[in-house]
């Protein structure tokens, strides 16, 4: 699991079966200082988080035991909201805190 | 998953029969400002996408979880058509406004 920020939304009418109901966000996973990590990629948000939201999220095929259905084709997946991190005593916090 | 656009399609007469019928698109990998970038990926299909489609793909086993793709010799798949995104309430990318 890594930490990410929320940056934005994806529309998607057409998905596979099984995903109908589950909203894409774009998020930018983050390194221990809080700092950007790698491109962004687009996840299922199986919890409410909106954009600026710190949040963590779980890669790979486990991604898929988060959603509704879990029969989806589905590699990225938000699983929690984060109210604060700390990394070598180092905190980091949600966007503006 | 990570966007891309579908660019082309795979045929092979000759493969593993396990892909007897499944559909392989080209997909060219696009970055979250929609920036084409230099990466290419082989999706299987499992949503009816077709050439000029933006699309969204997951990789690694996930791809095996469709009925299309279970128990295959698949490694990415095409899971949904994308219609539009916005990065921090900006729009950037529209299906029906190209840009």
């Amino acid at each position: 699991m890594y930490l990410a920020r929320v940056t934005g939304r994806v529309v998607a009418t057409h998905k596979y079966e099984g995903l109908g109901g589950v909203p894409l966000q774009w998020i930018q996973p983050l390194d221990e200082h809080g700092k950007a990590m790698g491109g962004q990629l687009v996840a299922c948000a199986v919890i409410s988080a909106g954009p600026g939201d710190l949040v963590h999220f779980v890669d790979g095929r486990e991604a898929a035991l988060a959603c509704p259905e879990t029969f989806v084709p589905v590699d990225a997946a938000i699983i929690g909201f984060v109210e604060q991190a700390v990394a070598n005593g180092v905190r980091i916090g949600r966007e503006g805190r | 998953m990570l966007i891309g656009k579908v660019v082309g399609s795979v045929v092979a007469t000759r493969k593993d029969e396990k892909l007897e019928g499944r559909k392989l698109l080209v997909v060219q990998v696009h970055n979250h400002k929609n920036e084409p970038t230099e990466q290419y990926v082989v999706a299987a299909d499992s949503v009816q996408a077709g050439p000029g489609d933006m699309v969204l793909y997951a990789t690694g086993s996930s791809a095996r979880q469709t009925s299309s793709t279970e128990n295959r010799p698949v490694d990415a798949v095409v899971m949904a058509i994308v219609d539009s995104w916005d990065l921090g309430g900006a729009n950037v990318y529209e299906k029906w406004n190209p840009r």
